[in-house]
């Protein structure tokens, strides 16, 4: 096993490199001076250009300029924002727990519809809820979810007036994060009203950003379950007299639910880059709205950086996956 | 499954044509899905070809008479303006017959570029083996471990708005699918007899690479075509919705939703119809990828 995890860490490795090589020729491919593209539209005096051309070390060779930049990277720090004027990853460690939060509420979403709708598809093969539930999944993976998100916003914002059109919480709530997270946060301080808010703004955007894994998870769960129902050892359960439920549930399910446990893990890179699209609609402060804002305030310190950031999480999370997956599936390992 | 060894050999360039498109259709029939979505990317192609006959007004002509109006069975909405105008009184219809050249011209170039690049790249690493391979597959890796709209966002930041430069940064970010996929069916393809055969006759490397390995390659990368279309069109609005696509007034479908979001709960119609226009080529060109991994590729099929 540490074997395995030593090998994967050394595959992974070329790609680490190549992602601090990426971040880092960011700002040097931005078309024109890589300070005064950082300084932003205000532009710099000549004197302040030598001397932040001396700080950022670009009168330095290249890969001294690169080594110091993994170097610093490595150790934290991450540059100050232009437009905050705060470090980069200050505002990376208060924006990421928003995205967390989405994130989760709408895998937590996906998961609860899209296991057991695949379940009962594969079940009942060929049935008018299968080829329902196959078509409104193909709809689903085939969804512009920024339209749909201000679609649902039409509906339950403005028609029905159920939910609030933005934001993480009602503005009239203020307290100092112990989590970051809304929904926890607002426990922990014991305010029910807060939590309240706080889930209702939740909603919507949880729901926008989980319609694609939902779809693509129901489909997963589905051709997985087909497959192993297919096969000797549930026939044999069968054939043992056991419930169809108990043959279902425990022995189908089981090895049925590996494949789809890596697929929802393999989404993370999906979910990101949805949240790019959530946030924004929604206003929800988390870090891909943060990007986006940053390219249009041309705040580069902090795209690069987030560039960075976001790629070294979602390759974190690939590799976790792997190695979780070599956990549950002993065959893997031994490849 | 039984099928497999059946259609395999046809899809891989028979040299009865007829034959080997009845068998394709014969099978892509039997998916209804496929047949509809065929059905209805057909429609969005000639709406999209014969825009301005079938358009009512040029799309980004202005009636100033005429904000927006809603569609026309709405009460305040007319028949001069069937799906009602947006907020600078240009016609949602005809913007929207426009905007399908925009979105076919995405899918196209985009698979187009992608297609090139991965296969050109997949050849080489698949057929050289070795450093070429290990260092065209690295920089695969590396692009695939990005969010892939993310990678897009930055790569129009440096390469600046606008919609070639997005068609440009979405073929970047699709195309290691391809060269993966090629890479793949060519190792397989390699040791083959008839390979072997082209080579002890005194086939050269290109000609190896193009004229006996790459056609037996094509089902999956059909395949993948087609769904990298659907998902080139869909990253592209996305691109446009968020200002760094398309840049107004082109009547580009995800750059129109951008511009109508501030009258999102005052007209409903300006938000509606561009993405249910986007949905609807999504999902019809999606079905016919489901066919067509059905009908040419056994071995992909995913239920």
């Amino acid at each position: 096993m540490l074997r395995y995890l030593l090998n994967k860490i050394v595959l992974v490795l070329p790609t680490l490199i190549g992602i601090t090589i990426c971040a880092f020729a960011f700002v040097r491919l931005l078309p024109g001076d890589p300070i005064l593209a950082m300084a932003g539209e205000h532009g710099v005096s000549p004197a302040r250009y030598e001397e932040l051309k001396e700080q950022f070390g670009y009168n330095l060779p290249i890969w001294q300029q690169y080594a110091h930049y993994v170097g610093d990277a490595a150790t934290g720090n991450f540059g100050v924002s232009i437009s905050s004027k705060r470090p980069v990853i200050e505002d990376f460690m208060t924006l990421f727990p928003a995205t967390i939060e989405l994130s989760t509420f709408a895998l937590i979403f996906a998961m609860v519809l899209g296991i057991p709708a695949g379940i009962i598809a594969a079940v009942k093969r060929g049935s008018w809820f299968d080829q329902g539930l196959m078509g409104t999944a193909l709809v689903g993976y085939s969804m512009p979810i920024f339209w749909w998100g201000l679609l649902l916003i039409i509906f339950f914002s403005g028609y029905l007036g159920w939910t609030p059109v933005s934001g993480r919480i009602g503005l009239q709530f203020f307290f100092k994060p112990i989590t970051g997270f809304m929904t926890i946060d607002t426990l922990l301080y014991g305010k029910w009203d807060a939590f309240r808010s706080a889930l209702s703004h939740l909603v919507l955007p949880a729901v926008v950003l989980g319609t694609i894994p939902l779809a693509v998870i129901a489909r997963q769960t589905r051709s997985a379950m087909l497959e192993v129902l297919g096969e000797d050892y549930v026939r044999t359960a069968r054939a043992k007299g056991l419930s169809s439920s108990r043959v279902i549930g425990v022995h189908a399910l089981r090895n049925a639910l590996i494949p789809v446990v890596t697929t929802i893990g393999l989404q993370v890179g999906a979910l990101l880059a949805g949240a790019i699209l959530t946030e924004t609609i929604f206003a929800w402060p988390g870090i891909g709205k943060w990007m986006v804002d940053s390219i249009f305030k041309r705040d580069y310190v902090v795209v690069q950086s987030g560039l960075l950031l976001i790629a070294l999480i979602v390759m974190a999370v690939n590799l976790i996956v792997d190695v979780l997956y070599a956990v549950i599936n002993p065959r893997i390992r031994a490849s | 499954m039984s099928q497999s060894t059946e259609i395999a050999p046809m899809a891989a360039g028979n040299p009865d044509r007829l034959t080997g498109f009845r068998t394709f259709w014969h099978y892509f029939s039997v998916n209804r899905g496929a047949v509809i979505g065929l059905f209805v990317f057909i429609l969005m192609v000639l709406a999209a070809l014969f825009a301005p006959l079938l358009a009512p007004y040029a799309p980004d002509i202005q009636d100033k008479t005429a904000f927006l109006r809603p569609p026309a069975w709405q009460a305040g909405g007319s028949v001069e303006f069937l799906l009602g105008t947006d907020a600078v009184g240009r016609d949602m219809l005809s913007r929207l017959l426009y905007g399908a050249r925009f979105s076919l011209l995405i899918g196209a170039v985009v698979v187009t570029l992608a297609l090139v690049g991965g296969i050109t790249l997949g050849l080489l690493a698949g057929y050289f083996r070795g450093w070429v391979d290990v260092a065209i597959m690295r920089v695969m890796d590396l692009i695939l471990a990005f969010p892939s709209l993310l990678l897009a966002l930055v790569l129009v930041t440096i390469l600046g708005p606008g919609l070639f430069n997005a068609m440009l940064a979405i073929a970047l970010v699709l195309q290691p699918h391809f060269a993966r996929l090629v890479r793949a069916a060519v190792m397989a393809e390699k040791s083959r007899e008839y390979v072997v055969a082209a080579k002890v006759a005194g086939a050269g490397h290109i000609r190896l690479m193009l004229a006996t390995i790459l056609p037996n390659c094509l089902a999956p990368l059909i395949v993948q075509g087609t769904l990298s279309f659907s998902n080139a069109i869909l990253e592209a609005a996305a691109l446009g919705f968020l200002g760094l696509g398309a840049q107004p007034p082109t009547p580009e479908w995800g750059t129109m939703l951008a511009s109508a979001r501030e009258f999102i709960l005052r007209a409903w119609w300006v938000v509606t119809f561009p993405g249910l226009a986007i949905l609807i080529t999504v999902l019809a060109i999606n079905l016919v990828g489901d066919g067509l991994r059905d009908a040419l590729d056994p071995k992909l099929r995913r239920s």
